[in-house]
């Protein structure tokens, strides 16, 4: 038998209920791969072995007895931005100092109720604030995959450096994360895994700590599409706890995954087909548009004129919402202080100490754009930009029905080789992602092959608002048609 | 506000993106600034606010803005409790507490 880590959810479930290895086997084989990697990759903050064995026994009854949820007895990592009863949170954060929820996110809850065992907490950016997992309190995160070129260590991209890290280096099954302008797609691209943000609504924001209320959504990263429609399905959920989650049906994704792309409009938006793209990104794009064509997609040109001011939106946008949210830690009812003369000297050490240099950047720019007098200039300028590429997406849907892009503009770089003189440099990695937060729709990366240095790329599609089920069905004829990518080498054993 | 309006107050920010300014930002932000904090807050929100400045050349008279990324209703929800009434789950996480109250430094003098 093949080692219990290189298994899929999906075949992971069959052989549970089969009896082929119990939960308790499972999870043990991937507390190992954890112990031999963590030193080396940093993909946790923090690990809850003990729990999840203890989670994983039961699962082991539960399946027994014929009463196993969706997920049960799956070794699962969460993004520590998810707040989990009596584990420590931190956002990747110093300022969270010590916090301990006492309350589960609905959407770990989830998770749990559907029988998964939370084998630990990931490395993030700080605040979901990066595109390279480098501005972590906790240090940085590391790919599994190295550039073949130079023998360099890689960034696995950033925000869910380490979901996606972990689930490319076998530590776990699967994983959640978090997208604000493509923290869930742009790692699954540099690490060769799949991730999906699923529509605005989609998935319950309640107990996942706040970035910009308006662009955050989680959702799951998995080594196959599959995977990503059995986690995205027990993630997803009407939630009157938070007030923008959507009350629609959640589908039955896996059902519909290969039903083929025959007939399917699949839109090629010139506007992303920008200066200085590398060649192998373009030959990429032009095989995905190739694999759909031959399934028998219909491929069509499609503008989408407001592209490229999608990020520069972003970022009045994202740090607005963040200096509000981020407003909340003062030192006084949860995490870091630092005492001072008096109250407002406090707030300020408190402030200094606990955020890092691109949260307090962030911070600075949101509290600027919307400070007296540059509301109407930035922010409510930015927000009408907003309705105008949400236009361009509404245009576009008239004539087809997803949208194919490549993830990044460039593969997995290394750590300190981007944005250490201009923090714009490193904004630029979203540059494919970002519009789709703007608009609130769903997107997907699926790796799609290798680059010359070694490393993996991804493919983007996007959907309609909700359909979910449409883009991991194309996803899915992608991935038949590009093949799973080998394993990483363990070089970190 | 009309394009020109917006460029122009766009302009006046990134000239006076000086110390002066990162201090008073910082202020509002509640962040405690060092003198080589400053330094380099100037040159990087200098930056970041150049790269924004793209959104000028964008007509956008008569355009609402985007206040919800999906169409959706308004709904009002039952004004009752439904939840509360633990607060030692509330104070747990505070740095300093006395019973059921957060302490800070003297605040009225």
């Amino acid at each position: 038998m093949s080692e219990l880590t290189d298994l899929t959810i999906a075949k992971a479930r069959k052989g549970l209920a089969k009896g082929d290895f119990s939960a308790v086997e499972l999870c043990e084989a991937h507390i190992k791969a954890v112990d031999a990697a963590n030193e080396a990759l940093n993909t946790f903050i923090m690990t809850t072995f003990e729990q999840a064995v203890e989670r994983a026994a039961q699962s082991d009854k539960k399946i027994k007895s014929g009463d196993a949820g969706a997920l049960e007895g799956i070794p699962l990592g969460i993004k520590d931005l998810f707040c989990t009863t009596d584990v420590q949170t931190t956002a990747g954060s110093h300022i969270l100092d010590k916090f301990t929820p006492v309350y589960e996110s609905t959407i770990t809850k989830n998770l749990f109720d559907d029988g998964a065992v939370m084998i630990g907490k990931l490395n993030l950016d700080e605040f979901a604030m990066g595109s390279s997992n480098e501005t972590s309190y906790f240090g940085n995160c590391i790919s599994p995959w190295k550039r073949k070129t130079d023998g360099a260590n890689l960034v696995p991209g950033g925000s869910s450096g380490g979901s996606a890290s972990s689930v490319s280096a076998r530590l776990v099954m699967g994983a959640t994360a978090t997208d604000t302008g493509g923290s869930i797609r742009q790692p699954a691209a540099f690490t060769g895994t799949v991730g999906i943000k699923p529509t605005y609504g989609r998935c319950s924001r309640w107990g996942v700590v706040a970035f910009a209320s308006s662009l955050d959504q989680a959702g799951p990263i998995t080594r196959t599409v599959e995977d990503a429609a059995i986690m995205l399905k027990s993630m997803a959920s009407y939630d009157a706890k938070d007030t923008t989650s959507v009350d629609l049906p959640v589908p039955d994704y896996e059902k519909t995954l290969r039903d083929g792309v025959k007939g399917l409009r699949v839109g090629i938006p010139k506007e992303y087909r920008v200066d200085g793209m590398s060649d192998e990104i373009e030959q990429l794009w032009q095989k995905g548009i190739d694999w759909l064509k031959s399934e028998g997609a219909e491929i069509i040109d499609v503008s989408l004129p407001h592209t490229k001011y999608a990020l520069p939106a972003y970022y009045i946008v994202a740090p607005a919402e963040a200096s509000s949210n981020l407003a909340r830690y003062d030192g006084v009812r949860y995490g870091l202080r630092v005492p001072g003369d008096d109250i407002l000297s406090m707030y300020e050490n408190t402030r200094a100490e606990g955020f890092g240099a691109e949260v307090k950047r962030r911070i600075m720019i949101g509290t600027y754009v919307l400070s007296a007098g540059y509301y109407d200039a930035y922010y409510l300028k930015a927000q009408k930009v907003r309705t105008l590429i949400k236009r361009d997406f509404d245009e576009a849907y008239k004539k087809v029905d997803v949208l194919l892009t490549p993830t990044t503009p460039s593969p997995a770089f290394a750590p300190g080789e981007k944005g250490g003189d201009d923090p714009v440099e490193m904004y630029l990695n979203d540059i494919f992602t970002v519009t789709v937060n703007m608009a609130g729709l769903p997107g997907i990366s699926v790796p799609a092959g290798l680059s010359s240095e070694g490393t993996p790329l991804g493919l983007q599609l996007i959907g309609k608002p909700f359909d979910e089920a449409g883009i991991l069905r194309a996803a899915q004829t992608l991935e038949d048609a590009a093949g799973l990518l080998p394993a990483p080498e363990r070089w970190w054993v | 506000m009309g394009p020109a309006r917006i460029r122009a107050i766009i302009y006046e920010v990134l000239m006076k993106v000086d110390e002066k300014l990162v201090r008073r930002i910082a202020r509002l932000a509640r962040i405690k600034v060092s003198d080589s904090d400053v330094q380099h807050l100037e040159g990087e929100l200098s930056s970041i606010l150049g790269f924004v400045d793209l959104l000028s050349e964008v007509d956008t008279d008569n355009i609402e803005p985007m206040t919800s990324a999906v169409d959706r209703e308004m709904f009002e929800r039952k004004d009752v409790v439904t939840d509360g009434g633990y607060p030692d789950d509330i104070v747990k996480n505070a740095p300093e507490r006395d019973d059921h109250y957060f302490m800070v430094p003297k605040v009225v003098e």
